[in-house]
């Protein structure tokens, strides 16, 4: 099965990349942009997404400094 | 040959991919008939400028290539010369500007993969990395950079700027080569063309250089590394031998065929190439760079005057259904080729696997002379190679002295004119792109593992890097193009001079050079009359500095909408110094040293740092130099620093003598105070209109001239009076003044220049504006 | 004395750590495939790119076989020197607190640093001398020290914290200036500067980082004796 892994910076944690795309965006003429926050994106197949969370907690994502967020493919919460 | 391969492509195609008409005639001759798709894609790529040479072998050809330490010559992969102990530095620098343009991180940070794999690829363990970059004007520092979309004046060349040098530093930084020098220059004609060029350093044991020629019939042929994808296909053809598309969709357009660079791969693909060399498994090897498995294959059965057949379904992929074309021409990274002996076949894969890359014996060498292209065993191209490598046709260039100057008056950006007080025209100088502090682009380069540095940016006129015997490299890369564009030949023999007289500071004689010819159209006769210039200006440097040129590279046709760049001879040169522990810095040491001014110094406005602030015109030809004075003064003040006589040693370049006396207090954290007296302006001659008073009392030109004129030959130089008044018995040579204070004091008979430490780190750091 | 020095696929200042090493004692290189540490008495997990750093950097190196022996050595009051990539893996590996983020300025920044030495009396750090400070270059891009603001309390109120950088030279945002810290028995310390590029004045022109390798030699001849 496709699943996707979504990895961002934990909420409160300094994220100078998300700052530079928020001071970046205004210069190009996007207003009314806030809250960037920049992270990763694993695309993989899995044979058992229950396993998903357990290879996160160890490898995919650093849990102590980033959030991350499973999204099997056809879920609803793809796209 | 299958169906697909019998398709013929027409003539319309061979023009798409740059061939001439005529030079498709050739082909179809040479062949005994008309090329297919294969053989099309591979003769074009080898019949271009990039690879052939067309418009430049016949020039090259008269340079000076051999001297008495020069190990290996142009030809190979690099050149190398011998250091001592048995040891021999393989060096070269390359260009990868078009590339660099369509996508600046990758651009750059492919260019220096490529140059570290011709490093190892002839046996050598990579110990540095330089480079030379040439960007637009930067507008206004502190100005939305990072953005080529964002518009406004400066803002591509600070995008190129901020990519370029953070590709430099992924590849440098991540693979374990430090970045220890290089250069940076703003100028309008680089707006739609910039340079990225890339110099690479390697120490070897004499005895384990290898060479690239393919050998012994029978033997296999391995292709390891990365797998091979769609990267850059036709991108030595579309990309590095035609004039720019500049608008910004051209550009966009391109994208797709940009090579991505792995420097975690390149390390261990380096750690594999090396080991099997130690271990004495292979014949010989080769990089694979522009033009992929063609160049390679051909290159390698050419200089080994031997045949190759090869199977590109052997080839592992990255991507389903390349063609057989696509899978010869791709640009894919981190890939070399290597000739073994079918007995050590089984070890060299097993190497491979050690080191976690991917090999695979995907052809064998042939005594038939022919380059012959199987799909799964079937016969898609077949070629001699001799028509391939040997039967380009070369041209004669048609130089012509333009009538009119190539090249506008740049725009005045100073806020000075030549009568402003000196003090404000320095400080404008200091905080001028082209003369700012490099620290925010060197600070992102590991300039020290390998704990060789011993010189680190900025601490000395070169870099310089210990060796196992006690003694050092020295090396520096560099090139004033408006000089150049002023005079072809006396620029470039000054850049020449300029990386010699940055070896004599810390006390290196040359051992030889390396180039990399950056210009516009050859086939227009002002660029052709420029090339051939410079050309011969390079030859007469490098024989005067017995420096000869042991390998290099040509990038031509660096056009854009609005005229060619500035002529860009890119000088490369790699010295010796005999203890390591002497080696000179530039930055005053002691308080109480006296000053000196020392060499054949004729300081001139006219295309120097202040001139183009001001916006004055390029002026036509250069003064005349004593090239023969100039490389004794060299040889004089590195016998000095050689002997530990001096304390600091600074060659006087852009900005004069005024910005190279700030540039010693800068680096040493010390203040100096000079006096520049009726000896001075006895010395110093009068090469711009003189002043109307009395001897004494300079008018506003001959002050300007003096203090910030620029000329080959001089140096500043501080150490004891005695040390000093030795020197002067073997140079030119005026005390000017004494190290101390709390800043820069230039006394000169007219206004006098007072400036703090702080005011003048503050001008000098003006390009941290430029990555905000 | 004998000190392993680790080394991974992409490891750069590997060789660097083993001649600085090789000052003070005997060292040898320990390949990550490996599932013993060779008799080593101190173990250097070394700067650079491990396994190319892709992912999060030091995230795959954290599962060499070599480390595990190093976790196990640790575990058994081994000493343990993690330097900027080493640091990372360390942390990874959950042997010290904290993770090392990305630099505030976004951008890989060499630059030779000055450290305040906030504990003289450790195993890494007994060689310094007291008040005194260490001039050492700093190489990076992921070289932010994080800990929620509970953890930097303990490890403070601990003594964990045994480098911070002077003022002005914490460039890539580290929370409280922390430059290095121990982990709670004592054996095991991670710092981002490179102690093995200041072993040698005409390299650069400080020797401090000597004091380092110094002081684990020192701990680990009085452990022995």
């Amino acid at each position: 099965m496709r699943a996707r892994v979504l990895i961002r910076p934990k909420a409160g944690i300094l994220d100078p990349q998300g700052e530079a795309v928020q001071r970046a965006l205004p210069a190009l003429g996007f207003a009314g942009v806030s809250d960037v926050r920049v992270g990763r994106l694993v695309e993989l197949d899995v044979e058992d997404p229950g396993q998903l969370e357990s290879m996160c907690e160890k490898l995919l994502a650093n849990p102590l400094v980033e959030d991350y967020e499973v999204v099997l493919e056809g879920s609803s919460g793809g796209g | 040959m299958s169906a697909a391969a019998l398709e013929l492509p027409s003539v319309e195609d061979a023009l798409a991919l740059g061939l001439t008409r005529a030079e498709y005639e050739l082909v179809c001759e040479k062949q005994g008939r008309a090329p297919n798709q294969v053989e099309l894609a591979m003769y074009s790529l080898l019949w271009s400028e990039h690879c052939a040479y067309k418009h430049s072998k016949k020039l090259l050809r008269t340079l000076p290539t051999e001297g008495r330490h020069v190990v290996m010559g142009p030809g190979e992969n690099a050149g190398a010369v011998d250091v001592g102990g048995g040891l021999v530095c393989a060096f070269k620098v390359e260009s990868h500007n078009h590339p660099s343009a369509v996508e600046p991180f990758q651009g750059a940070a492919t260019g220096v993969g490529g140059i570290l794999r011709d490093i190892f690829a002839i046996g050598a363990r990579p110990i540095a990395v330089l480079d030379s970059l040439r960007f637009g004007e930067p507008g206004p520092a502190g100005g939305a950079g990072g953005s080529a979309q964002a518009g406004g004046a400066g803002t591509r060349a600070r995008y190129l700027l901020d990519g370029a040098v953070a590709g430099i530093g992924h590849y440098g930084n991540s693979i374990g080569v430090p970045t220890v020098g290089g250069e940076v220059y703003f100028e309008a004609p680089y707006e739609h063309n910039c340079l990225v060029n890339a110099m690479a350093l390697g120490l070897a044991p004499r005895e384990r250089l290898v060479r690239s020629a393919a050998a012994g019939p029978g033997n296999a042929l391995v292709l390891f590394g990365a797998s091979t994808g769609r990267d850059g296909i036709g991108g030595a053809s579309v990309l590095a031998s035609a004039e720019l598309d500049h608008d910004e969709q051209g550009a966009a357009a391109k994208r797709p065929t940009v090579q991505v660079g792995d420097p975690f791969e390149e390390k261990k693909l380096m750690e594999c190439s090396l080991e099997l060399l130690e271990r004495g498994l292979i014949v010989s090897l080769q990089d694979l760079g522009a033009a992929g498995l063609t160049s390679s294959a051909c290159e390698m059965a050419s200089k080994g005057a031997v045949g190759i057949d090869l199977d590109v379904a052997a080839v592992p992929l990255r991507e389903p259904d390349m063609q057989p074309f696509e899978i010869m021409v791709s640009e894919s990274q981190e890939r070399m080729l290597c000739v073994v002996e079918p007995a050590d076949l089984d070890a060299v894969l097993a190497l491979c696997a050690k080191w976690e890359v991917g090999g695979a014996a995907i052809g064998s060498v042939t005594d038939t002379g022919r380059m012959r292209v199987f799909a799964d065993g079937e016969l898609v191209g077949d070629m001699p190679v001799s028509a391939l490598v040997d039967d380009c046709p070369l041209y004669d260039l048609r130089p012509e002295k333009p009538a009119r100057p190539v090249y506008g008056a740049p725009a005045a950006t100073a806020g000075v004119t030549i009568a402003s007080a000196p003090r404000a025209i320095l400080l404008a100088l200091l905080s001028s792109p082209n003369l700012s502090s490099r620290r925010p682009l060197y600070e992102q380069y590991d300039s020290i593992v390998q704990s060789r540095t011993v010189r680190r940016p900025e601490q000395a006129d070169a870099a310089v890097l210990a060796l196992p015997d006690g003694g050092a490299l020295a090396v520096s890369i560099d090139c004033n193009a408006r000089r150049v564009a002023a005079d072809p030949a006396r620029g470039t023999i000054a850049a020449v001079l300029e990386c010699a007289a940055n070896l004599a500071c810390v006390g290196a004689e040359p051992l030889g050079t390396t180039n990399n010819l950056n210009f516009g159209n050859p086939e227009k006769p002002h660029i052709a009359w420029q090339l051939t210039e410079a050309v011969r200006g390079l030859g007469e440097a490098c024989r005067a500095l017995q420096a000869p040129i042991v390998g290099g590279n040509v990038s031509l046709y660096n056009e854009g909408a609005t005229g060619p760049i500035y002529p860009t001879p890119v000088i490369g040169m790699v010295g010796r110094l005999p203890d390591a522990r002497r080696a000179g810095r530039l930055g005053f040491a002691r308080a109480g040293d006296r000053i000196a001014l020392a060499g054949p110094f004729s300081p001139t406005l006219p295309a120097g740092e202040l001139a183009k602030l001001l916006g004055w015109e390029l002026p036509d030809g250069l003064p005349e130099l004593d090239l023969a004075a100039v490389a004794a003064a060299q040889a004089a003040v590195r016998g000095a620093v050689r002997e530990g006589l001096l304390a600091s040693a600074h060659d006087i370049a852009e900005g004069g003598l005024a910005v190279a006396l700030a540039e010693c207090c800068l680096a040493g954290g010390l203040g100096a105070r000079v006096e520049l007296g009726a000896e001075f302006w006895a010395a110093i001659p009068p090469v711009v209109p003189g002043p109307s008073g009395a001897p004494g009392a300079p008018g506003p030109e001959l002050l300007a001239g003096a203090l910030f004129g620029e000329a080959p030959g001089g140096f500043v130089l501080s150490g004891p009076a005695e040390a000093l008044e030795r020197l002067a018995e073997s140079v030119p040579l005026l005390a000017i003044g004494e190290v101390g204070g709390a800043g820069l004091e230039i006394a000169t008979g007219a206004q006098p220049i007072a400036a703090t430490l702080d005011e003048l780190a503050g001008a000098h750091g003006a390009l941290a504006g430029l990555f905000g | 004395m004998r000190f392993g020095v680790l080394q991974f696929p992409g490891s750069c200042d590997d060789l660097d750590a083993l001649a600085a090493a090789r000052r003070v004692g005997e060292a040898e290189l320990i390949w990550h495939a490996r599932r013993d540490l060779g008799g080593a008495e101190a173990i250097v997990v070394p700067g650079g790119f491990s396994y190319g750093d892709y992912l999060r950097a030091g995230a795959i190196a954290r599962f060499a076989p070599a480390m595990e022996a190093v976790i196990e050595f640790a575990r058994a009051g081994g000493l343990v020197l993690g330097i900027c990539n080493g640091f990372q893996v360390l942390c990874e590996a959950r042997l010290l607190p904290g993770a090392l983020l990305g630099n505030v300025n976004l951008r890989f920044t060499s630059r030779q640093v000055r450290l305040e030495v906030l504990d003289t009396g450790t195993a890494f750090t007994g060689a310094c001398t007291p008040g005194a400070s260490l001039s050492i270059p700093a190489k990076h891009s992921w070289g932010r020290y994080y800990a929620d603001e509970p953890t930097l309390d303990a490890l403070e109120a601990r003594g964990q914290v045994l480098l911070r950088y002077a003022p002005g030279e914490n460039f890539n945002g580290s929370l409280r200036d922390i430059a290095g810290v121990r982990n709670e028995r004592g054996n095991v310390f991670g710092l981002m500067p490179h102690p093995e590029h200041a072993v040698d004045e005409l390299l650069g022109g400080s020797a401090d980082g000597l004091r380092i390798f110094e002081s684990m030699r020192l701990a680990a001849e009085g452990a022995l004796a």
